[in-house]
């Protein structure tokens, strides 16, 4: 390998010669403050909607409050404000160090954004609340807030893609390959999947150019990568700068981090048919989307690959650093899901599957266990650096909230792998004379124990989300973890 | 690969234009051909645009988020053909905009409960899930029942679903308030209302206070029940 390449591939290479360029931080800490911020108020979202489906007298009978209204907040808070968030705070930091550039444009294009996209957050909540929807998964903001993120996003990229002009590397490092796909997808899909009319220039309600059967699939293309490039394209771009970084070691492999970027934006972008499988969608788009889906696998672990060996050398790094213990363990989840996942775009597996709550544990499998792990290890990562302080407040409640976390999660999915698993079959059952054994209603009856039981690892997870706020802000403001001026140096280059 | 992968990575424009080349393909792939193939959306007797009190329901149906408890498609498996009826045609939905199969049944399928209960049932289950089925977790939705459907923004939603393609009548458009009136009153002439919408089913106001409530139980009540399967035409439907 050329020296060149090892550069790519390894974001520590920084000649000693160049002039110091003073990043735009400030930005990134608050994006980093906004995505604990969202942590909390999603997971507690996501605890009051288990509970509202463990004990339906916490919808409390107000519209506002209806499961229906809520549910959207939760999916909402999670992705887009704690997800989106974090991916801001991790894609401004990881592309200004990684080129050697101050992030593009001014300090207004950057509060622009950082404001322009909490405001699109709370709008976005605020109207779901007050029964203002387009009715499709995580794309339920109306049209009026549409345009307005479409003008954020804009600015994102610019800011992003502007930095990657002014780098003083050659390469642009693998982390941005993957940030920069997920900008131009999630904007394709974006503008694709939101084509609607209007009811009137004054109305926050609009009737979708597509109908039926075709908005389904643009639905799913949009749904489906939205999970591709939200919350896996952008994210792995955050694993493969902070764990070579966490590690100290360079990625595992160039050459796989290469095959794994093209193949995976490659095959994701054909998998959405397997959300309707058996549906009034042509058979030969729910073959091709569950044939993709298989084959997406590959990719998915070669990534999962590349994070896991990039490690090899350095495991004993897990016994001091519990930020990498959340790292990694993320990268075990990413490898769970995305085999679970493939297995069930299986039009068999996913005949017993879809509707169920098995989709509902593989959705968390992915969204706890490798999105907020990863943002968890990245953020522990970060703070110290971003606040400019000599480490973290306590490394054992970093271990106390890696093990609660865990075992929140655990509860969660396993409690939904029975509950799903155990759905399907109800539905399905037949008694001796050949009549379905169960009414819908039996089924929803049987649901209870693992709702009550799903409810509680939420609330493991959530506990652990605060302890995680209380250790960062002491971080921040707590003398112990002050700068000693001989160590100022070590940490500056960190 | 044909190019050196270091000249891509060098190049931020290039690296861009790939990236955007290999996300493409797929989309338009699968996408081109949906809107372009005849058979996507076989043509079926019986399936007509929403009355106005039925899309003044369905709008109901899309705010409140009833999507998230409950699908609107019959897979084309035995056990749920025999739970919920005849699987769901391509056709049936062809006027959702959105579209609301669903991805997650909390509660059941709801793309054949028209006609499944009576109007009275529907009032009563809505305000109150719990005092008909003891189990559910739905929510109440009460509140419906005192807030009022307002005619002229029925006509806009009307007319904005025309534009995006719905074929509405001009007749159709132009009758709006009182097909509504006439639909949500059982004691009024439905002959007009039938003509314009075969099988709408009038429900129980008074007519001169449309609610949110009868809008919603209209809406319910015509699910899947536009095409007629005892229809010889219709049996050996494909999807
Ligand atoms: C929290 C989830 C939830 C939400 C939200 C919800 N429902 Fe339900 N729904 C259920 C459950 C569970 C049942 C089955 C028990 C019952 O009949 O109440 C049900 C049953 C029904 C039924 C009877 C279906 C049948 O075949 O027996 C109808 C009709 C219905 N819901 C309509 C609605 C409408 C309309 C909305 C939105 C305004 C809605 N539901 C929102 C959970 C929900
Ligand atoms: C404390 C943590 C959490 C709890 C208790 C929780 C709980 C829930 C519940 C109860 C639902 C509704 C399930 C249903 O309709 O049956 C849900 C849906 C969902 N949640 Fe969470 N959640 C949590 C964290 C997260 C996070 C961190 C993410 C994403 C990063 C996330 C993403 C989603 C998504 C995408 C759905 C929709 C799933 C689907 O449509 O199949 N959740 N969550
Ligand atoms: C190879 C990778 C993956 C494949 C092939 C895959 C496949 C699937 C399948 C088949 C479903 C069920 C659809 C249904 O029956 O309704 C599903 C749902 C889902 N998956 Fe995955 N999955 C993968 C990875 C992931 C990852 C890493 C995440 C990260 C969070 C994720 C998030 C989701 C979400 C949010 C849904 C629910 C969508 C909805 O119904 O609202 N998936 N996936």
């Amino acid at each position: 390998m050329s020296d060149a390449v090892m550069g790519a591939a390894m974001p520590a290479a920084r000649p000693v010669s160049r002039a110091a360029v003073t990043y735009n931080m400030d930005v990134v800490r608050k994006f980093t403050i906004a995505a604990m911020f969202w942590a909390v108020v999603a997971f507690l979202v996501g605890v009051v909607i288990a509970a509202q489906l463990a004990f339906p007298i916490m919808n409390l009978g107000l519209e506002w409050t209806a499961f229906g209204r809520l549910r959207p907040v939760h999916t909402s808070a999670a992705i887009f404000a704690f997800g989106g968030s974090a991916l801001f705070a991790t894609s401004f930091y990881i592309v200004q160090r990684t080129c050697h550039a101050r992030l593009f444009g001014g300090e207004a294009l950057h509060n622009f954004i950082f404001w322009g996209y909490q405001f699109f957050i709370v709008m976005a909540a605020l109207s779901y609340v007050m029964g203002f929807s387009q009715g499709q998964e995580y794309a339920e903001p109306e049209w009026h807030l549409d345009i307005f993120l479409t003008i954020i996003w804009v600015a994102y990229g610019v800011a992003f893609i502007g930095t990657l002009f002014l780098r003083q590397e050659p390469h642009i490092y693998v982390a941005n390959w993957f940030f920069m796909a997920f900008i131009i997808t999630v904007a394709v899909l974006h503008l694709g999947n939101n084509v609607a009319l209007p009811a009137s220039f004054f109305e926050a309600k609009s009737y979708s150019v597509y109908s039926g059967v075709q908005n389904a699939l643009v639905q799913w293309w949009y749904g489906h990568n939205a999970v591709g490039f939200f919350l896996t394209a952008a994210f792995l771009g955050m694993m493969y700068y902070f764990i070579p970084k966490q590690a100290g070691r360079p990625v595992y492999s160039y050459r796989l981090s290469v095959v794994h970027f093209w193949s995976l934006i490659f095959m994701y972008i054909w998998a959405g048919p397997h959300h309707l499988h058996y549906t009034a969608l042509p058979d030969w788009a729910q073959t091709l989307g569950m044939v993709f889906s298989i084959i997406l696998w590959m990719p998915s672990w070669g990534g999962m690959i590349n994070g896991l060996m990039t490690l090899s050398g350095a495991w004993d790094k897990l016994r001091t650093d519990p930020g990498l213990r959340f790292s990694v363990t993320a990268v075990g989840f990413y490898g769970m899901s995305t085999f679970e996942g493939p297995m069930m775009s299986i039009k068999e597996v996913n005949g017993l599957a879809h509707y169920t709550d098995w989709v509902v544990g593989h959705v968390h499998s992915g969204a706890l266990g490798w999105v907020a792990f990863i943002s968890f290890g990245a953020i522990y990562y970060l703070v110290p650096i971003l606040w400019k302080r000599a480490g973290l407040y306590s490394n054992r409640l970093v271990a106390w909230h890696y093990w609660i976390a865990t075992l929140g999660i655990v509860l969660y999915i396993t409690s939904m792998w029975v509950a799903g698993i155990m759905q399907g079959l109800m539905w399905r059952a037949y008694d001796k004379l050949g009549f379905l054994q169960y009414s819908f209603a039996e089924s929803v009856n049987a649901m209870h124990p693992y709702y009550v039981i799903r409810m509680l690892g939420g609330v493991m997870f959530l506990l652990g989300a605060l302890m995680m706020v209380f250790n960062l802000i002491m971080t921040v403001r707590s003398a112990s973890t002050a700068v000693q001026p001989a160590r100022e140096t070590a940490v500056a280059g960190a | 690969m044909f190019v050196k992968h270091e000249t891509i990575e060098k190049n931020a424009v290039l690296l861009a234009v790939l990236t955007t080349l290999t996300i493409a393909i797929g989309g338009i792939v699968e996408l081109v051909p949906l809107f372009t193939i005849e058979t996507t959306v076989e043509k079926v007797e019986g399936v007509r645009p929403y009355s106005p009190l039925e899309l003044a329901g369905r709008d109901i149906y899309v705010r409140e988020g009833c999507y998230t408890c409950h699908s609107q498609q019959i897979r084309a498996l035995k056990d749920e053909v025999e739970r919920y009826g005849h699987y769901s045609l391509a056709a049936e939905s062809m006027y959702d905009r959105p579209f609301q199969w669903g991805s997650k049944r909390n509660g059941p399928d709801l793309a054949r409960v028209g006609g499944k209960y009576s109007n009275d049932w529907h009032y009563a289950h809505l305000a109150n899930p719990q005092s008909m089925v003891p189990e559910s977790l739905m929510p109440r939705y009460a509140f419906l029942a005192n807030r009022e459907v307002d005619p002229a923004r029925v006509a806009r939603h009307l007319r904005a679903n025309k534009t995006v393609g719905t074929p509405y009548t001009e007749e159709q458009v132009a009758n709006v308030a009182a097909d509504l009136a006439a639909q949500a009153d059982v004691n009024a002439e439905p002959d007009a209302l039938a003509k314009r919408y075969p099988k709408a089913v009038q429900v129980q106001g008074d007519g001169r206070r449309v609610t949110e409530m009868d809008a919603l139980v209209a809406y319910l009540q015509v699910l899947g029940t536009m095409v007629d399967f005892t229809n010889p035409a219709n049996e050996k439907l494909q999807q």
